[in-house]
């Protein structure tokens, strides 16, 4: 199956990879034929992986340098200059918190700060057990409801330091409800056996 | 289905009628309809503020109740302060609008409006559509009064994903019209009516039109710019979202004039919503043979199509625009050759932003004279703000051009919230300016505005009060031009790194009259020596701030003092001991780092070495006691002798 992207990587580059990193290179491997090889569908062959598995593993890029016959530091350059492309993993609740002019003015980077110190991650990182990830965004465009937070699809209005306490709280007892949930089930499952 | 193709001796007129029939009588049916029609504003900002939560509570309310009612989604209008916004059409009254209903007012509302039909609810109303002796209309209010909506007239009253709905209020007829008279008169009428583009630089559309035009060329592009970077300027969005066909019929004609066979939309990727819409519509349009090949029986063709922007700011400059398209870095390059001699993979390329293509329509249908009559001969029509910040009533709002400042932001926006005074307003973005209070009489045109040192931009407009520093502003907007910079011009690139190394120290007291001195020159050489707007007016929040502020930043490095007590180096919050009340524990809980202890009299005090200043405690504090104080410089937070309680009880054990 790997047999498209035997020269981009050597041998030992694939023993160092990890098993997800190695799922997503094989499975966009697999997806890279059905783009066209022009090298202005640039964009959009990033856009699209991007899309299906959430980063861009920088190996990826190698891959995509090879279909479109172009070299790995254009595909970097552009990588690296748009603000979508990102090459850690997003966490299971991506905090996206906007520092647009009206979120800065009503105080967008003491709320930034609060969930730094929370979550002990810096902005752009994803924290280890890859629950959350923090990112700051330019504006989001709900600049009546200032300061904003957007976690994953939902965004949060006038968020203050207590409320980023909440929204964490409120994230944690989602979780913890889930495991508790499954594992009844595990148990009834087993009992019934 | 297949394209409904009409016989060719028909006029795309004749067979644009057919189509109006249809979709009148569809929408007609929908106004006359014997049950409830609830349209539910879904746009962004209508789903942020919780539309789709009301749309469930609408849809569990109605099976409860045992009600039938006909739920539609609809685009913003543009008063995001009430949001989310929901018009009931309930027969036998006008179709009333109302704010700010959740869940819980939607379940009352079906239970007390719906059901017994005998309470409009009054506390949630915000206002009638239609004149009617029993209610207020929105004409009643100052805001409807003063604007004058014509790019943003259907928002948020159609829904964006029904062709038939803007068939219905008059949609394509200027394309039908212009497919008649041909593109030469489309150019003649645009030109007439002096149409400015609206993505910030104010050059004449018909102007570039004109160029790309008489280029002998045989292929040539059209491209909708709705690249909208500006952190707190969303109307771009709102309009592609809201009433995505008026885009796609002014894209049309911008192509007719100029005789283009493709048409582009550069849209953000950040904009999922408007994608979505988007595309629906070209498929809608297409399938009407409203867009596609020979468009309404004529002889002209046009394919459409969506690229989805990354996210980068100086993408909205056209050249960097293309060479996003062509899959490079988005750096500008010289010019000329112009884009409209010589764009896109080597063709005449016209670019012009999502406001500007949305008035082309209206112009055509109405005429030129119509348009020159609104706003003032150097720019007529209108323009769109986003009015955000301190203000009454935040939203987007559609003025005649030639208005004051003053006239949009307490006349139609109610003034500044809570009876603050206001302190200045920054219009354009990052690269406009900041006015004073005492400019507030500038009028909104391209012209007034540049010469007072602001700029158009894509029309955000930040209401700031006292409490906002001015010097934090420009280090904001410095630092976020920075990070945008592409690289390729070194004054660009190095330089407004330097002035946010000078302004971030300065916002930490660091500094002198020398750098100050600094801060102008390096502006002024960074306005020389960039080669896009970008750079060209990244230094203007800098150079307005310095001209109008001045002794704000003299106070940062001179006295230590932030005077809008905002920079956090600067201030300090301290709890007066007099006004604390002895038990209350209200600040304890909210605070982040636990720096709030209870003194030796049972009252609270702050460990300054623990604070990291995010004021919580100011508004955790109950307002009868408002005991927090802000203070700026650090060194004047009084010694009250406080100790704390723990201390004191190890002391007496």
């Amino acid at each position: 199956m790997l047999d498209h992207f035997s020269g981009a990587l050597s041998d030992e580059e694939m023993a160092v990879l990890d098993k997800e990193e190695l799922a997503v290179l094989k499975a966009v491997a697999d997806e890279l034929p059905e783009f066209s090889r022009t090298p202005s569908q640039l964009i959009p062959v990033l856009q699209s992986i991007q899309k299906k598995h959430g980063y861009l593993p920088k190996l990826v890029l190698r891959l995509v340098a090879d279909h479109l016959q172009v070299t790995i530091a254009r595909i970097y350059g552009v990588a690296t200059f748009y603000n979508q492309f990102r090459f850690n993993p997003p966490g299971r609740n991506p905090i996206k918190v906007c520092l647009g002019t009206a979120c800065h003015v009503k105080g967008g980077e003491i709320i930034l700060e609060n969930f730094e110190r929370r979550l002990q991650i810096r902005e752009g990182e994803t924290s280890a057990d890859r629950e959350y990830s923090l990112e700051r965004v330019a504006c989001i465009g709900c600049c009546a409801l200032a300061p904003a937070v957007v976690i994953g699809e939902k965004v949060e209005a006038y968020v203050t330091p207590s409320k980023v306490e909440g929204i964490i709280t409120e994230i944690e007892v989602r979780k913890e409800m889930a495991a508790r949930e499954q594992q009844r089930n595990e148990t009834a499952a087993s009992t019934n056996e | 289905m297949k394209p409904q193709h009409p016989p060719m001796n028909n006029s795309p007129r004749a067979f644009l009628a057919e189509l109006v029939t249809a979709a009148a009588a569809k929408l007609a049916e929908l106004k006359n309809a014997s049950v409830p029609v609830i349209y539910v504003g879904c746009a962004t900002c209508g789903r942020a503020a919780g539309a789709m939560d009301t749309i469930a509570g609408f849809n569990e309310a109605l099976v409860a109740n045992g009600i039938e009612a006909i739920i539609r989604k609809v685009g913003c209008l543009g008063h995001c302060y009430a949001e989310p916004l929901v018009i009931i059409q309930n027969p036998g009254f006008p179709p009333l609008l109302y704010q700010k209903i959740g869940v819980g007012e939607a379940g009352i509302l079906v239970r007390s409006f719906l059901k017994d039909g005998s309470d409009p609810c009054y506390e949630y109303l915000l206002g009638a559509l239609e004149a009617d002796d029993n209610f207020p209309t929105l004409m009643d209010y100052p805001r409807y009064l003063f604007e004058n909506r014509v790019i943003m007239e259907h928002c948020g009253l159609i829904d964006p994903e029904d062709v038939d709905h803007y068939l219905a209020v008059g949609g394509y007829s200027a394309l039908a019209q212009g497919l008649e008279e041909g593109g030469v008169r489309v150019l003649e009428e645009i030109k007439a009516a002096n149409l400015r583009g609206r993505g910030g630089a104010g050059f004449p559309a018909g102007r570039k039109w004109e160029i790309a035009r008489n280029v002998k060329v045989f292929e040539k592009l059209v491209i909708c710019n709705g690249d909208e970077g500006d952190p707190g300027a969303y109307m771009d969005r709102t309009l592609l979202e809201s009433n995505p066909h008026q885009v796609l019929e002014g894209l049309a004609l911008a192509a007719l004039a100029v005789g283009a066979g493709r048409a582009l939309l550069y849209i953000r990727t950040e904009y999922p919503l408007a994608v979505e819409i988007v595309e629906r519509a070209i498929a809608q349009a297409r399938q009407k043979n409203l867009l596609g090949s020979k468009i309404l029986g004529s002889d002209f063709s046009l394919e459409v199509s969506v690229f989805q922007g990354s996210g980068a700011f100086v993408c909205g400059e056209e050249t960097a625009l293309i060479e996003s398209l062509a899959g490079r870095r988005g750096m500008p390059q010289p010019r000329p050759p112009y884009p409209a001699v010589s764009g896109f993979q080597g063709k005449p390329t016209i670019i012009n932003n999502v406001k500007t293509l949305s008035t082309v329509p209206s112009i055509i249908r109405n005429g030129a004279s119509w348009f020159t009559a609104i706003g003032t001969p150097g720019s007529p029509g209108t323009a769109i703000f986003s009015v955000v910040g301190e203000v009454e009533y935040p939203g987007l709002v559609e003025v005649p051009m030639g208005v004051t400042l003053e006239h949009l932001v307490v006349d139609v926006c109610g003034g500044v919230k809570n009876g603050k005074t206001l302190k200045a307003v920054q219009i354009g973005g990052p690269s406009g300016g900041c006015l004073p209070a005492s400019l507030l009489q500038t009028k909104i045109d391209f012209d007034s505005l540049k010469e007072s040192g602001a700029m158009m931009g894509s029309g955000g407009l930040v209401v700031m009060n006292e409490d906002t520093c001015m010097v934090e502003l420009a280090r904001y907007f410095t630092d976020f031009t920075q990070g945008e910079s592409c690289g390729k011009c070194t004054f660009c690139r190095l330089g407004t790194r330097h002035l946010r190394d000078i302004l971030e120290d300065l916002t930490k007291g660091v500094g002198s009259a020398e750098d100050l001195q600094t801060l102008q020159e390096l502006s002024e050489m960074i306005v020389k020596g960039s080669l896009c707007s970008l750079g060209k007016t990244a230094p203007n929040p800098v150079l307005t701030t310095l001209r109008f502020f001045r002794g704000e930043y003299e106070a940062h490095f001179a006295e230590k003092r932030c005077p809008a007590r905002m920079c956090r180096s600067l201030i300090a919050f301290y709890i007066d001991l007099e006004a604390c009340a002895r038990g209350c524990d209200a600040c304890v809980a909210c605070c982040p780092t636990e720096a709030i202890f209870t003194t030796s009299n049972r009252k609270k005090a702050i460990d300054q070495e623990k604070c990291v200043k995010c004021g919580e405690c100011v508004y955790a504090c109950p307002p009868e006691y408002d005991a927090v104080r802000r203070i700026s410089p650090p060194s004047l937070i009084p010694d009250q002798g406080v100790k704390p309680l723990i201390e004191e009880e190890k002391e007496e054990k």
